[in-house]
């Protein structure tokens, strides 16, 4: 417990303290802050609104692929490699949708965490897959909206394969950790 | 892009179609839609706050300091961004609030990073090779404690949450070699195209 409250810790205070030294740095250099904070934000309503039409694209095309229940049918494919792998079905959903959506991947994973119990080893494997990953169709979409870039190149294959590598690699050490 | 969007589409409407979800899939692009508009507008505020702080930063000579510091990494990672670019700074501070679990704090970071990147961009409908990597290294999601899992967790009651960060470290940090590894793999590959 007490290492967990040491982590909490750190979480809680490591925002404060980058503000209290950035913005101690900055009196000490003589930097107007106030005016260079507000000259600075004046760019985040206009980031926020130049990066819809890629959000649209993006979450409308990944909401409609959800809504389809085509991840059901690719579940029903990759039933014998999962079982050949120890991998629970259950936990299918979580892979499939990491990349995707990343509140719809945390909701599976706490749906599974409440069903399975603290003990099973779905809940574990998922957390590994939930916690060790981003959603890179969303940080794409954001990243390259905000510069007005659609030519990605590579990055979506790039993207996709490590997360495939990472899916693999959660699959090993959850064996070797939990099983 | 074209190809992912293209099927994404027609895979789901097609899909539907056969097993009878077609008013599901119909009714997900407005919701989907919706959802964007709320995703960006939820943004605002955050964004702002930290596009402030990230300007401090940089007059104070915190950006520059950061970039001097990780100079010998960067130029490997990034070989065609000048040594002394802010954007390298940037993605430094935005990787680490990254690393750190500030979600909040390193997508604003991150899309500054973006900006100046595209400002040394020579095409700028392309993605250079330098936004590629850093994306790479962003998409495999390095982080080094995963609080929302571990909050999920406590809240099943979760005996030992703490358990899982080990795990998940090393499975992040495989991903994480792997897409920098890629990105100059296919750095050297796509240039052929």
């Amino acid at each position: 417990m007490s290492f967990q409250s040491i982590i909490n810790a750190i979480s809680v205070w490591i925002l404060p303290l980058m503000l209290i030294i950035i913005l101690t740095i900055a009196m000490f250099k003589k930097v107007p802050v106030y005016e260079a904070f507000t000259d600075g934000a004046k760019d985040g309503f206009r980031v926020a609104i130049d990066i819809i039409p890629y959000l649209v694209a993006i979450i409308v095309a990944v909401s409609m692929f959800r809504a389809s229940g085509i991840i059901d049918y690719i579940g029903h494919l990759l039933n014998g490699v999962l079982s050949a792998l120890k991998v629970p079905v259950d936990v299918l959903p979580v892979m499939i949708v990491r990349s995707l959506s990343g509140s719809a991947a945390l909701g599976i994973f706490s749906d599974i965490a409440n069903h399975f119990g603290p003990d099973s080893y779905a809940t574990k494997l998922s957390a590994i897959i939930v916690g060790s990953s981003e959603t890179t169709f969303y940080v794409l979409a954001v990243y390259f909206g905000s510069v007005g870039i659609s030519k990605v190149r590579y990055a979506m294959i790039v993207g996709i394969l490590a997360d495939i590598i990472g899916i693999v690699a959660a699959i090993a050490v959850a064996h070797t950790f939990f099983l | 892009m074209n190809y992912i969007f293209y099927l994404l589409i027609v895979i789901s409407i097609v899909v539907s179609a056969i097993n009878g979800k077609l008013e599901d899939v119909v009714n997900s692009i407005l919701s989907g839609a919706e959802l964007s508009v709320k995703v960006a507008f939820s943004l605002i505020g955050i964004m702002a706050f930290w596009l402030g702080i990230m300007r401090i930063a940089e007059r104070s000579g915190v950006v520059d300091f950061i970039t001097k510091l990780i100079k010998p990494i960067a130029k490997w990672l990034f070989n065609e961004v000048p040594e002394d670019n802010k954007a390298i700074g940037d993605i430094a501070m935005s990787f680490s609030a990254n690393a750190l679990g500030l979600t909040n704090a390193a997508t604003p970071i991150g899309l500054e990073a973006m900006k100046e990147l595209q400002e040394i961009n020579k095409d700028k409908n392309s993605a250079s090779n330098a936004m590629c990597m850093f994306l790479a290294m962003n998409t495999a999601g390095f982080q080094i404690i995963p609080a929302t899992v571990i909050a999920v967790l406590v809240g099943i009651g979760y005996k030992n949450p703490t358990e899982i960060i080990l795990p998940t470290l090393i499975v992040t940090g495989i991903a994480f070699i792997s897409a920098i590894i890629l990105a100059k793999l296919f750095q050297k590959i796509w240039r052929v195209q």
